[in-house]
């Protein structure tokens, strides 16, 4: 077996938006693979919908198509670009499925299209569910026994055959609604009704119950010539019940023998070799704690999120491999990039223990329920490494930055022993909280375990945690011994601090009297066997041996010139970079597409870059990125233990979000410098005063408002200024807590949602502006400023720029806001003696133009302006962080020229995975991915971005419109143009009354609470396309507003909250065409002339 | 209780003591495994020599009822961490219990890859366990240096011949150390097996008149067992078939004209890439070896490489020209490790029909 040469240019295909369940990970398979078959001199394509995604970069493909994943525009471009082959494996379930679609309907066949990496055979028996189930008993492999029902009566009598409790899974309700355990025959009547109720076909699958069980996975690796391997094993804290991408995980498995290991690695290898897998493959079991017994869970015929963790716990880079694989290579023939010694087909020994946490958006979705289940819910996650598990769950802890850094930060305290219990019995996102808390009572691990189900094991790990909180606290004195031993577990200075009553300046003294310091070891896939090439680098406080290169050539480089990059003699000067951690709504892949340019820039200017950062999903943490890889917290102490040893000659914080802002304070007192913008311009932009000042010297108006700490001040300045104004916290990204207050009532509801957290800032109270909101992105050199162009926002200021549907070129505002635009642009710039990125946001009502704020650093909308304006902005930015001027650079300063095509970004939300979940749109963002339309026609942007995002219309043409008084008006207008679509459209009583007088048939439907048949009927019939619910004020959850928006969301409705999305949604609809154009956004060129 | 490794090139690492508490000087070795830390302890093969586990969580799921031979044989036990409070269902209690009972002392708290390291970069080396905080290295270190493992498998063999049960073919295993998987494979394929002590004679064993003969990995340097060696060229002219695991199949080779000679750090773990030359597939094997047959030094007409390391190119196993015998360094009776090679057993069956 060897490369198959026939092999000449691959489709790959992506993900799509990231949305819960389907994140960074699929960028980080994805361009490692299209690196990986580019090194082999395979021409790739690329089509992907997320222009986030570094990806999507013309450094990683030949040809780039930010285009929906559809099937017609998939064959377009297929018909277009003429590849031999697709490769569908690396695009997540959203990948596969094109994958399937394209080869069954016979189409690559026809052109001569061979799908590689996998067969639609494979695929078809490991995701369809019988085929699946026929196949793993055909080996002797088992699954839960399960089936599907479509009435009550089979449902009882099939569970009478295996036993209850059983699991209920009502067919395509998103959001696993509908869905629950049954202990007996009523519970199971009652559940079974209603999931079939909601189920849109009627269908609900009944499961053996196996929750509680061990839940463990294998990640497999098969080539063409059969050689499988594992990679990695993981073992989950929590036991079956909780998805796993919710779940604490740990690599390797730590509970099981080595008879259980090999139980299971015998049969992911089984199974792998049975279903023909070529490539990665991720083998889910549930194992019964107290037996030999185990079940098949499911199984992934491609990279996932699993994989990705456990190419970063192991070292060993699966989608590469895999991509290798889908050339033809065997995994005997493909070296280990780790070691360069040894080869593909081996199995990675860890000698550290890996945690991973999930990171879940309850702090933006507050009425939301915390309970983890079988849905997944989480947008991000952190990765650690320690030697031990306690230091490993330490470090992830912290990375998670929830404001968190350690076991002791919860309100469960004051839970009373009962309500405790519950907390254990009903996991959430705090549940190892609630562990502490309730060992902190003296609860003995079987109790809790009676509980929880987590195995004793973790349950005696979180106790040494606790333990060792309790003996800080008794000790008189903090010793040595027992500062090593808190070290070791990864307990933070300043929670020793607090604890001991010590200041975190005594305890960092005490520790570095006593040598007590972090040191680094290699993550080399063979536990050290071999020697080892790759610079990837953990810390931990239980070792004699520093491996981190950097020890040696510690003294500061003797010259002070950073353009050269060189230091004198041979050695580099050393840039840290520092990355934005896990992915949360407000920071996400966008600022890892940053991290990783402004690394490759600095790179290339010869540098030697180093980053820090905590996600595994990302492809910044993949080792060959940077030339070092430190894989640790975002936290000042963390930080300062890499400082420490690696003595850069700068660091750049503006591209790696708020979290790597955060740290430019303690980076200054390290006595790093700060490359680029200064600190405190930074500061000057946030903090209100500072930034007024320069307003006013700058003659830049903005809205008028104040600072505040409380509720009352807040509401002194609210009366001062009238309502509606906006309330928001300062230094922070994604607006997070930002809100617009009607009312007193309301200012005290959001001030005491904000003051939650002990704020460090002051909260900004401002009047409220509606008008247009644009939006720049610009690199300055300190002199001239370079603006790739402006974005302009469909919904109208008070939704987050975020989650608003953003059009470049601006396509409404006139020549002259353009100029003021980029004169203010400039001169807020220069003000802010800002080199490197700013981004800013302005309202522009009739011909005036206000600021809204100003951040002098990478922003979510870089990615997206850099790629459709063909000027790569982030590496403009780091050649004049790093001395250079945008004249040299070959521009000419100011606005751009516009390209002459639109792109259009559109937000997409995960709403319909978080229960309870507030979906209607405001200033606080709650989008999590996006995806582009790009055409020549700004109608055949829009559609493409509503289709992207998909918004795929119409189906029934039945919709529902209910508006608040304010928005009757344009509702109707709106309404009309639905109609003049075909569309039926149902209203509840009073905008029924309003339309019907404005010319619009609307049928008046029941309100919730009268009698049937009601909206809610409506939407449960499973015949309405759209919901258009625009929401009157206020959070409460029992409104019928609320009800009506979270009914449609969990049962697949498209629902809009804001009429100017309605309106664009319309327009696009009006132009929609089967026949879209494509185009290869990798040949924009700089200019953007298309 | 503070306790010291003491290596023969003056390195000390000093952790805390576990297991017994008695002074022992033996070979140094690592192990990558993850998991199978009974089954390591309790391998014959390990005699004469102290473990150092890579995997920095030892203990996790207690003492289960996986030992491969009836009592641990490893000088000694060096872990990161060693887990006080284990648990898995079949636990019956804590490894530093099972380690203080059987004897064995060890040390927990070291930083096992910083050893790990020295090891792989100087080769495997002597070393001393001790918890006496005034330890000389003017006295231990010759001492270190003197010791060798001698010829260990006379001390782990099966003292009286044994026969375990069954219908199908009757196979003579020649126990030069055997871990008891090996005669269970055999016996879950329906075999009587006889177990032979090493110094049985060739005469002896044939006079049973096996229908196949399997002769089992062991402790030490090949070249010490002289005399099985005279033995092993008596069965290679009988024309038994013969299957050989480990040592058997270095002493096999020593037997038949071939060399040994020994490894810088061996390999022992549960991820070891080897191919199949005769086919060209590769599995992962479970190892466990310190010396290993020169396949420079190998008579083409009496036997050829069939099995080779992916990593370094050794060789991992031989065929023999004209003859029903094949031997492999790696173990296909995994026990810890990877099961891919139990195919093995099944082509040992083939050859006896």
């Amino acid at each position: 077996m060897s490369r198959n040469h026939d092999i000449k240019k691959v489709l790959v295909i992506g993900s799509g938006p990231i949305v819960i369940g389907q994140a960074a990970e699929f960028d980080y398979a994805g361009t490692q693979a299209c690196r990986s078959l580019k090194e082999e001199g395979v021409e790739v394509c690329l089509v992907n919908s997320n222009p986030a995604t570094i990806m999507t970069d013309k450094k990683i493909a030949d040809q780039v198509y930010i285009e929906p994943l559809t099937v017609p525009v998939l064959e377009q471009i297929i018909l277009k670009e003429k590849p031999d082959s697709v490769l569908p494996t690396l695009g997540g379930q959203a990948g596969l499925n094109l994958g399937m679609e394209l080869s069954e309907s016979g189409f690559l066949e026809k052109n001569g299209v061979k799908l590689i990496g996998t067969t639609a055979d494979t695929i078809f028996r490991a995701e369809d569910r019988q085929a699946f189930k026929d196949t793993m008993e055909k080996i002797g492999e088992p699954v839960a026994a399960s089936t599907v029902v479509r009435n009550v009566q089979d449902g009882i009598r099939f569970t009478n055959t295996i036993g209850y409790p059983v699991v209920l899974r009502p067919a395509y309700t998103l959001g696993g609604s509908g869905g629950g355990i049954a202990h007996d025959e009523q519970e199971l009547r009652e559940i079974l009704e209603n999931g079939l109720r909601l189920s849109r076909v009627g269908e609900v699958l009944v499961e053996r119950c196996i929750a509680g069980w061990k839940e463990i996975e294998y990640e497999v690796m098969r080539d063409a010539a059969g050689n499988c391997i594992t990679v990695c094993n993981m073992e989950n804290l929590d036991p079956v019940g909780v998805h796993t991408g919710d779940s604490i995980v740990v690599a390797p498995s730590q509970t099981l023998s080595d008879k259980e290991y090999q139980m299971l690695r015998t049969s992911a290898l089984n199974i792998i070799s049975e279903l023909n897998i070529t490539g990665g493959c991720n083998v889910q079991y549930a194992l019964k704690p107290d037996s030999f017994e185990y079940c098949v869970i499911e199984v992934n015929p491609r990279v996932s999120r699993s994989s990705a963790l456990a190419s970063k716990a192991t070292g060993y880079p699966i989608a590469k491999v895999a991509a290798k694989i889908a050339l033809g290579y065997t995994l005997d023939e493909i070296k280990n990039a780790i070691t360069e010694k040894t080869m593909a087909s081996f199995e990675p020994m860890l000698d550290y223990v890996v945690v991973k946490i999930p990171r879940l958006p309850f702090d933006k979705f507050i009425t939301a329920n915390r309970t983890l289940t079988t849905q997944m819910k989480a947008t991000g996650e952190v990765m650690s490494i320690c030697t031990n598990f306690e230091g490993a769950l330490m470090k992830a802890i912290r990375s998670l930055e929830q404001h968190v850094e350690s076991l002791l930060d919860s309100d469960f305290y004051k839970l009373s022993l009962e309500d405790l219990i519950e907390e254990l019995k009903n996991p959430t996102d705090q549940r190892i909280w609630a562990v502490a808390e309730a060992l902190r009572r003296r609860m003995s691990i079987d109790e809790i375990h009676d509980y929880t189900q987590i195995d004793r094991w973790f349950l005696d790990k979180i106790r040494h945690l606790v333990m060792a909180e309790y003996r800080l606290r008794s000790e008189e004195e903090l010793s040595v011994e027992l500062l090593k031993e808190l070290k070791r577990m990864e307990f933070p200075d300043h929670v020793i601090a607090s604890l001991s009553g010590w200041t975190p300046a005594e305890v960092k003294k005490f520790r570095k009297d006593h040598n007590i310091l972090a040191n680094f070891k290699m993550v080399d896939t063979c536990a050290a066997e071999f020697a080892a090439a790759t610079p990837y680098y953990y810390s931990c406080y239980d070792s004699v041996e520093n491996e981190a290169a950097g020890v040696g050539d510690s003294e500061t480089a003797d010259s002070d010139v950073l353009e050269t990059g060189n230091a004198g003699g041979n050695r580099k000067k050393k840039i840290l970079v520092l990355g934005s951690g896990p992915i949360r709504i407000g920071q996400g892949i966008e600022f890892d597409f940053c991290s990783v340019h402004a690394t490759w820039a600095f790179r290339q200017a010869g540098f030697e870059t180093i980053i820090i950062n905590n996600n595994p999903e990302t492809v910044s943490t993949d080792f060959d990125i940077a030339d070092k890889l430190y894989f640790e917290p975002l936290t000042p102490e963390d930080v300062e233990n890499i400082v420490d040893i690696e003595h850069p000659d700068g660091a750049v914080v503006q591209f790696g979000g708020q979290t790597a802002i955060k740290l430019t304070e303690s980076l200054m007192k390290m006595g790093i410098e700060i490359l680029g913008t200064a600190a405190e311009d930074v500061d000057a932009a946030e903090d209100r005063e500072l930034f007024d000042r320069i307003l006013e010297e700058t003659k830049i108006p903005r809205a008028s408002g104040g600072t505040v700490y409380t509720a009352d001040e807040a509401k002194k300045i609210a009366n001062e200024l009238g309502y509606p104004v906006l309330v928001r916290p300062s230094y922070v990204l994604g607006g997070q807590g930002m809100q617009i207050a009607l009312s007193d009532e309301e200012i005290e509801e959001f001030m005491a949602v904000i003051n939650r957290y002990a704020q460090d800032h002051p909260i900004l109270v401002d009047k409220y502006l509606q008008g247009k909101e644009l939006e720049v992105d610009a690199v300055c050199d300190g002199t001239d400023i370079l603006i790739p162009g402006i974005m302009e926002h469909i919904e109208r200021t008070g939704v987050h720029s975020g989650d608003s549907i953003s059009v470049y070129p601006a396509p409404t505002i006139s020549d002259q806001v353009k100029e003021t635009i980029a004169e203010y642009s400039r001169r807020l710039a220069k003000a802010l003696h800002v080199k490197g990125l700013i981004n800013i946001q302005f309202i522009a009502m009739d011909d005036e133009v206000y600021v809204i704020e100003v951040n002098p650093r990478s922003s979510r909308t870089v990615p997206y302006i850099s790629k459709v304006t063909g000027i790569p902005i982030v590496d403009l930015a780091c050649e004049v962080i790093l001395g250079k001027k945008i004249k040299d650079l070959g521009f000419e300063p100011g606005l751009q020229p516009p390209a002459d095509y639109f792109a259009i970004k559109m937000p997409v939300f995960s709403f319909e995975k978080i229960r309870g979940a507030e979906i209607s749109l405001g200033p606080e963002m709650k989008s999590t991915g996006e995806c582009l339309g790009i055409a020549e026609t700004f109608n055949e942007a829009l559609y493409k971005a509503f289709l992207g995002a998909g918004v795929v219309l119409p189906k029934h043409k039945q919709m529902i419109i209910t508006v608040k008084d304010a928005d009757k008006a344009e509702a109707a207008e709106t309404a009309k143009r639905f109609e003049a679509l075909g569309y039926k459209i149902y209203s509840t009583r009073s905008t029924a009354k309003f339309l019907n007088e404005h010319g619009v048939h609307a049928l008046k439907v029941n309100h919730i609470h009268q009698e049937s048949p009601t909206i809610m009927d409506l939407l449960l019939g499973h015949k309405i396309d759209l919901v258009i619910n625009t929401p009157t004020h206020g959070r409460d959850k029992t409104r019928d507003g609320f009800l009506i928006r979270r009914t449609a969301i969990e049962t697949g409705v498209n629902v809009l909250t804001s009429m100017d999305t309605a309106d664009a949604l319309a327009r696009s609809l009006e132009t929609a065409s089967d026949l879209l154009h494509v185009i290869d956004i990798a040949k924009v060129d700089r200019r953007g002339n298309g | 209780m503070k306790a010291f490794l003491i290596l023969e090139d003056g390195t000390v690492f000093a952790g805390r003591g576990i297991g017994a508490d008695r002074d022992v000087i033996s070979e140094i070795v690592f192990n990558t495994s993850m998991t199978g830390y009974i089954e390591v302890l309790s391998d014959p093969s390990y005699a004469g020599q102290a473990v150092v586990m890579t995997y920095p969580l030892i203990g996790n799921y207690g003492v289960t009822p996986d030992l491969e031979s009836a009592r641990p044989w490893v000088d000694g036990f060096l872990v990161r961490e060693l887990c006080k409070t284990p648990s898995n269902f079949r636990s019956s209690g804590n490894l530093q219990d099972f380690l203080e009972k059987n004897g064995i002392p060890g040390i927990e708290g070291i930083d096992t890859r910083a050893l790990v390291k020295i090891l792989r970069e100087k080769g495997t080396q002597n070393g001393m366990i001790t918890r006496n905080e005034n330890y000389n290295l003017d006295i231990i270190i010759p001492k270190l240096k003197e010791y060798t493992t001698g010829n260990v498998v006379e001390k782990v063999t099966r003292k009286e011949k044994t026969t375990l049960p069954g219908k199908g073919k009757r196979v003579a295993l020649f126990d030069f150390g055997a871990k008891g998987n090996i005669a269970k494979s055999l016996q879950a394929r329906g075999c009587a097996v006889t177990i032979y002590p090493a110094d049985t004679t060739a005469e002896e064993i044939l006079s049973d008149a096996p229908d196949g003969i399997l002769l089992s990995n062991g402790p030490g340097d090949p070249k010490e067992c002289t005399g099985v060696i005279r033995e092993l060229k008596k069965l290679y002219d009988s024309d038994v078939p013969i299957f050989a695991i480990c040592l058997g199949h270095q002493l096999m080779a020593l037997a038949t004209g071939a060399d040994t000679y020994k490894m810088k750090y061996g390999h022992r773990g549960g991820n070891h890439p080897v191919r199949d030359l005769s086919t060209g597939r590769v599995t992962i094997s479970s190892q466990n070896h310190g010396y290993v047959v020169d396949t420079e030094r190998l008579d083409p007409s009496v036997a050829v490489p069939a099995f080779e390391n992916v990593n370094d190119g050794t060789n991992e196993g031989l065929s023999y020209i004209g003859k029903k015998i094949f031997t492999v360094q790696f173990h296909p009776e995994a026990c810890p490790g990877p099961q891919d090679s139990g195919y093995l057993f099944d082509r040992f069956f083939e050859m006896m029909d």
